[in-house]
């Protein structure tokens, strides 16, 4: 009967491949051909100048608020690469530079900041959900669809993600649990960017890594350099092989900063100090990655500029296409807000359609349903 | 007396509660340095410190949840939800709990705290911002639901909420918080839970309304006796639960006629639940149905078309023109 020890087995790794100075671990240096890593440095550089340009158009009044994503493009990026695309991708909302490279595009996102409902709906063949505001609430969906996948027999995986302040809801332990449980075939990667709004890290939980929180379930957790998207990729991908061979769920924490505001209607300022934000940013994942590729010989000036061009085309053609978007009927007619709360309106709610109707003075147009399969987005 | 906004007028009860009673404690997400996402806790931290004034987890139900045992131990809390569209994530505490324990406990424990939330649309805010659902609280019995539509009601009903022996969901329209300003008295003012006011005094209808839709019914009623001459009786609900029908019936005995206007989605809401009072009650002095102008049973869309939904003074003007050429 006395106490002795239980020995808990477990042991959580960090990860680094590509440090804050373009070093580089030759050993661990995951197999990606030049084109993928082209690929992934465009679109990462594609969601950092979106932001940027979000930011102008959200400061003119022509979208609302938005939550940045600058500096965080490494973690979505690295972990979206290691799926395919019969795998399922689920974000909160920082995830733009996988979101893209998933098959979202810039319009997509632009109508869902300018408040246009269409801006959710997942573009034709793209196993994602949408982004998520009820923070950590995603993480139960992304279970189930793993916990399907087993039902079915299906060897897929789901890649999921979440804050650090998320860790602390209800819905993200019952989630780890259900996964964990039913060993079902789903990464939780974790953007700890060590704030939520203005509460920090050590406000959140009472530990010292996100990733151990995984030992408490049985699974396993891994922490890595959440600015060095070779290291998300590798673990990420690790992960997913592991869920695909039936081997459950894991949990991988992404160490990064949020250098940006959370939101555009936050001043950070007011909690957080500018030494710490400065010297984060010195080690934001973009800088690291373009010279990781020069060193490769897969970037040049000549290979910048081209990127450079693309991508100012690509958004400069998004923004237009929303102003465009949004002045048509499918977009602009409030009527269509009652379409798509149920298969089939119900009557009650056909007089409520009828009675705004009534009011716009449209009850002498046409009464008809917008054209089923609702995606404006951008198809 | 000073002149201030709504989220000033809440902040200074705030202030005002924690000076004269060492049991109110403040916690919630971004309640503490940050002065909370609206600043309505404004300055709280910097005075009252740490212990009294609680950044918290990010978890609704564990700011609900340890509100309540805060409150069984002898405390006071006001706890924030950041918006109103979140504190579902508590509402089984709520339901479960906050509104049970006095009866559960045949009186030995009860639940004197506060939930906070700002609520309703109109600030361009991203989906599950804009959401008003008070008729889902006033629907839980054993809480009390209060509504302020100003800065001086705001902070007599919150001083109310904080000394009330009961849960109370005290919802902040946040349309409202730098809207406009009023005068706010220096001492101290406690409005009683459960009394509607009469802002108007008026004949032939009644239009009854509470938190933001008030600047639509009052600017509806402006219009009415401009085009129409009818000088609408103007009701301000302010409290939901306990419900003050007694001054509702008064004025519709006196009218005949009644609107009810808020912005919650129609099926058993708050407009519901008056309109069905009314019948109950003042039937045989209604010279028309009551009528409800009021959000859509949809969730609020997505702000390029809130406007459509949340009742605006032309839609009450119409319902008021119905009413009374019915
Ligand atoms: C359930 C819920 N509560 C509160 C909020 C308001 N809110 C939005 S983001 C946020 C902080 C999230 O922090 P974290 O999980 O660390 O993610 P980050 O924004 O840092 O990426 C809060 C409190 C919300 N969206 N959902
Ligand atoms: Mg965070």
């Amino acid at each position: 009967m006395p106490r002795t020890i239980l020995e808990v087995k477990q042991k959580i790794e960090y990860l680094s491949i590509l440090n804050d100075k373009a070093e580089v671990d030759k050993a661990l240096e995951p197999k990606l051909t030049n084109e993928q890593l082209k690929h992934m440095y465009t679109y990462m550089l594609m969601a950092r100048r979106a932001d940027e340009r979000f930011l102008n158009l959200q400061r003119q009044g022509r979208i609302g608020t938005f939550p940045q994503t600058t500096g965080h493009e490494a973690i979505s990026m690295g972990a979206s690469m290691a799926l395919k695309k019969s795998d399922w991708h689920v974000p909160a909302y920082r995830e733009l530079a996988g979101m893209l490279h998933r098959g979202w595009t810039l319009v997509d996102q632009l109508l869902l900041w300018a408040g246009y409902e269409q801006g959710q709906s997942p573009p034709n063949g793209v196993n994602d959900l949408p982004i998520c505001v009820p923070i950590a609430s995603q993480l139960l969906h992304a279970a189930g669809i793993g916990m399907a996948m087993n039902i079915k027999g299906d060897k897929h995986a789901v890649v999921t993600y979440l804050g650090d302040g998320a860790t602390s809801e209800g819905d993200c332990h019952e989630a780890f649990n259900f996964a964990a449980v039913f060993k079902a075939p789903v990464v939780f990667v974790c953007n700890n960017n060590q704030w939520a709004i203005s509460v920090p890290l050590s406000r959140q939980m009472g530990c010292e890594t996100v990733a151990q929180k995984a030992i408490a379930y049985g699974m396993p957790g891994i922490r890595v350099d959440g600015n060095d998207v070779l290291a998300v990729y590798a673990a990420v991908h690790e992960a997913v092989e592991r869920a695909r061979a039936g081997g459950g769920p894991t949990l991988v924490e992404c160490l990064t900063f949020r250098i940006v505001a959370h939101t555009t209607a936050d001043d950070p300022k007011k909690y957080q100090k500018e030494e710490t934000r400065k010297e984060w940013a010195a080690k934001e994942p973009l800088i690291r990655f373009a010279k990781y590729l020069r060193d490769k010989g897969i970037l040049n000036d000549e290979v910048q500029k081209q990127i450079d061009a693309e991508i100012e085309t690509t958004i400069r053609d998004a923004i237009a296409k929303m102003d465009e978007k949004i002045k048509t009927d499918e977009l602009a007619n409030p009527l269509y807000t009652f379409d798509y709360l149920y298969a089939e309106i119900p009557p009650f709610l056909q007089k409520q359609r009828d009675e705004l109707a009534h009011y716009l003075g449209k009850d002498k147009e046409s009464s008809s349903k917008q054209p089923n399969h609702a995606h404006a987005g951008s198809h | 007396m000073a002149e201030m906004n709504m989220a000033k007028a809440i902040n200074k009860a705030l202030y005002e509660a924690m000076e004269r009673d060492s049991r109110v404690v403040v916690l919630g997400e971004d309640v503490g340095q940050d002065e909370g996402v609206f600043r309505v806790t404004e300055g709280l931290w910097a005075k009252f410190g740490d212990k009294r004034v609680m950044d918290t987890p990010l978890a609704e139900a564990g700011i609900v949840g340890t509100s309540i045992g805060m409150a069984i131990y002898g405390l006071r809390p006001v706890c924030e939800i950041q918006f109103a569209g979140f504190d579902y994530f508590a509402y089984h505490q709520l339901e479960s709990h906050a509104a049970r324990f006095r009866n559960r406990t045949r009186g030995r424990l009860s639940v004197p705290m506060v939930m906070r939330a700002p609520s309703g649309g109109g600030i361009r805010a991203l989906e599950h911002h804009s959401e008003s659902r008070e008729g889902t609280y006033a629907h839980t019995p054993g809480l009390k639901v209060v509504i302020p539509s100003g800065p001086r009601n705001a902070r007599a009903l919150l001083h109310a909420a904080i000394q009330d022996p009961d849960p109370v969901i005290y919802y902040e329209p946040k349309a409202l918080y730098r809207l406009f300003k009023e005068e706010v008295p220096d001492e101290i003012e406690v409005m009683p839970l459960g009394q509607a006011k009469v802002v108007q005094e008026g004949k032939g209808i009644t239009l009854i309304s509470y938190g933001a839709c008030m600047r639509a019914t009052l600017e509806a009623a402006e219009m009415l006796e401009e085009e129409d001459g009818v000088k609408p009786e103007i009701i301000d609900l302010l409290s939901i639960v306990p419900l003050d029908m007694d001054t509702v019936c008064k004025s519709v005995q006196k009218t005949g006629r009644a609107v009810v206007i808020s912005e919650e989605p129609r099926y058993c809401s708050v407009a519901s639940e008056v309109s069905s009072q009314l019948n109950d009650t003042v039937f045989l002095y209604l010279e028309a149905p009551v009528r409800r102008v009021t959000g859509f049973d949809t969730p609020i869309p997505f702000f390029s078309k809130e406007k459509y939904y949340i009742p605006d003074a032309e839609r009450v003007l119409m319902a008021c023109r119905e009413t009374l050429s019915f």
